[in-house]
């Protein structure tokens, strides 16, 4: 294997010419990043990272940790914006710290902190494990007993569900929803991650449990007053209240709300559908 | 077997193009937090407070020759002392206020629940969300959406009368463009709710095995095409009711004339 060594710029070179060359853009971004520890000082620590062409927020935190701090603790795996690990709230706004670009966000210093729904474990890094806890309360997929495979599902009743499966889990939607993180109701509340779950489940055409009444009194569903938050910061673009809570809260009143399926279903002993 | 070698080097990708937000995006996301919801209590104050002066203060009908304004139609009751739009202005008005859209808009700039994303809360009572009164009443928009059904249909039947003028000819006149595109954008409204694309197949699981499975499928495919724009839909229609109303206060009060062609 040959190992080829950058060229270091030659003295004559235009200062342009060497900056263009290695990606530098020449100018400096003030990084402030919230450290500490629970139960300790927490503070916002100011580093002088300089910017590189494409440069993400990502980047200027590794640079930060090869280069001046190497105790910065930050979780991050793929930096593709799929594994969904990175996350953190830049200038207050939840995102992926790998997807977002230092010259999309505003001139002057970037803010970086942990995401605020979740318990602080380190710096960037925080405790997400309540999410996990909240997915074992969601039965799982259940199809008839007598349902023999292979299944032929023809595609337009799996069509819509494709959309929930690209949840990469990176949590942004629980970080940003306010029940959780302004009302902490993290008890009687599954959040809008799990919701895309259940609308996977509830929606799937082999899938024969009926989640709903779970849905609205352990799930809380109706604490859910529809503000898109969590759509709004979904990297994966999941229209999660659109087609999962939306859709969720409407098959609750069905059972609910609706006098005409109730007497529906008296008659004639039918789902309402 | 040959090989070809794209050769990228370091200054290439420097240079590599980064569209990023458009300039309207970049102002948007400029923009303070309370823009959005200081835009919205403004907008919908002001539309509140036209509903009550069109429907209560301004005197009788507002209909001029074959127009009638959409605050009145259908046309119930034309005498007494309760004004005629107080019949009709009910379904519509709690159409949007229970509408999964307005839910939205008010929630975060009425009750600052939350104001706006990631953004405190000024309020931290306990919060009851749609789960107690009234606020679960809500969950009663479908039933508003079979009343505005009703009276979408009278204002086409309005429309069509706004195509005869008085003298019995066809006519084509401003008035009979603005009450057209207003009720397409009503329709395009009602028809993008979030409870008929429900009931029109989003309830089902499966539609291959389904009664009318097939159309309902399609059906529920053609709604969700509307619902996409449901917000752009709610606003604009909301605007053309009140153009729609305002234009024919003006041709009532001799102020305008309407442009038209009979035939």
């Amino acid at each position: 294997m040959a190992v080829v060594d950058q060229p270091a710029p030659s003295a004559e070179a235009p200062v342009e010419n060497v900056l263009t060359a290695s990606g530098l853009t020449g100018e400096t971004l003030t990084l402030r990043v919230l450290k500490g520890v629970p139960g300790g000082e927490q503070a916002e620590v100011a580093y002088q990272v300089p910017v590189v062409s494409g440069m993400v927020i990502l980047d200027a935190v590794h640079y930060v940790q090869h280069n001046l701090d190497t105790d910065l603790a930050c979780r991050w795996n793929c930096k593709a914006a799929k594994c969904g690990s990175c996350s953190a709230e830049v200038n207050g706004h939840p995102v992926l710290m790998c997807k977002t670009r230092v010259d999309d966000l505003p001139a002057g210093p970037v803010t970086v902190h942990p995401l605020k729904s979740f318990p602080l474990i380190k710096d960037l890094v925080t405790d997400v494990s309540r999410n996990y806890e909240v997915n074992r309360q969601i039965p799982p997929f259940t199809a008839a007993p007598d349902d023999g495979t292979p299944w032929r599902i023809p595609q337009q009743d799996i069509d819509r569900l494709y959309e929930f499966r690209k949840c990469i889990e990176c949590f942004l939607c629980q970080d940003v929803c306010h029940i959780l993180r302004s009302h902490d109701y993290s008890d009687r509340f599954y959040g809008p991650r799990f919701f895309v779950r259940v609308a996977s489940l509830e929606m799937h055409p082999k899938d024969v449990l009926d989640r709903r009444d779970q849905t609205r009194d352990q799930g809380g569903l109706g604490y859910c007053n529809i503000t898109k938050c969590c759509t709004e910061v979904c990297p994966e673009h999941i229209h999660i209240t659109d087609n999962a809570i939306i859709p969720l809260k409407e098959r609750v009143a069905d059972v609910h709300w609706d006098p005409v399926r109730f007497v529906g279903r008296k008659l004639f002993g039918r789902n309402g559908d | 077997m040959s090989t070809q070698v794209t050769k990228v080097s370091p200054a290439s990708l420097a240079s590599a193009p980064h569209s990023g937000p458009g300039p309207i995006e970049r102002i948007l996301n400029s923009l303070p937090w309370w823009a959005l919801p200081a835009t919205v209590v403004t907008v919908l104050g002001l539309f509140g407070l036209y509903s009550v002066w069109t429907a209560f203060l301004t005197g009788g009908i507002n209909q001029s020759g074959s127009y009638l304004s959409p605050f009145y139609s259908p046309t119930i009751w034309k005498t007494g002392p309760v004004s005629p739009a107080l019949w009709v202005l009910g379904s519509p008005l709690l159409f949007r206020a229970t509408c999964y859209y307005y839910r939205k808009a008010y929630y975060r700039s009425f009750f600052w629940d939350p104001p706006s994303c990631a953004v405190g809360e000024l309020r931290h009572r306990k919060y009851r969300g749609e789960t107690a009164f009234p606020l679960f009443l809500n969950n009663l928009h479908r039933f508003l959406f079979y009343l505005v059904l009703i009276v979408t249909g009278f204002l086409w039947y309005d429309v069509y009368l706004a195509f005869w003028a008085p003298n019995g000819h066809v006519q084509l006149g401003l008035g009979t463009g603005i009450m057209l595109v207003n009720v397409i954008l009503l329709s395009g409204y009602t028809f993008g709710c979030h409870s008929w694309r429900h009931l029109v197949g989003g309830g089902l699981d499966c539609y291959s095995r389904s009664q009318l499975g097939q159309a309902r499928y399609r059906a529920w495919r053609w709604v969700t095409v509307l619902n996409q724009r449901h917000p752009v839909w709610a606003w604009c229609s909301m605007f053309s009711v009140v153009i729609a109303d305002v234009y024919i206060h003006l041709l009532r009060a001799g102020i305008l004339i309407d442009p038209h062609i009979i035939f």
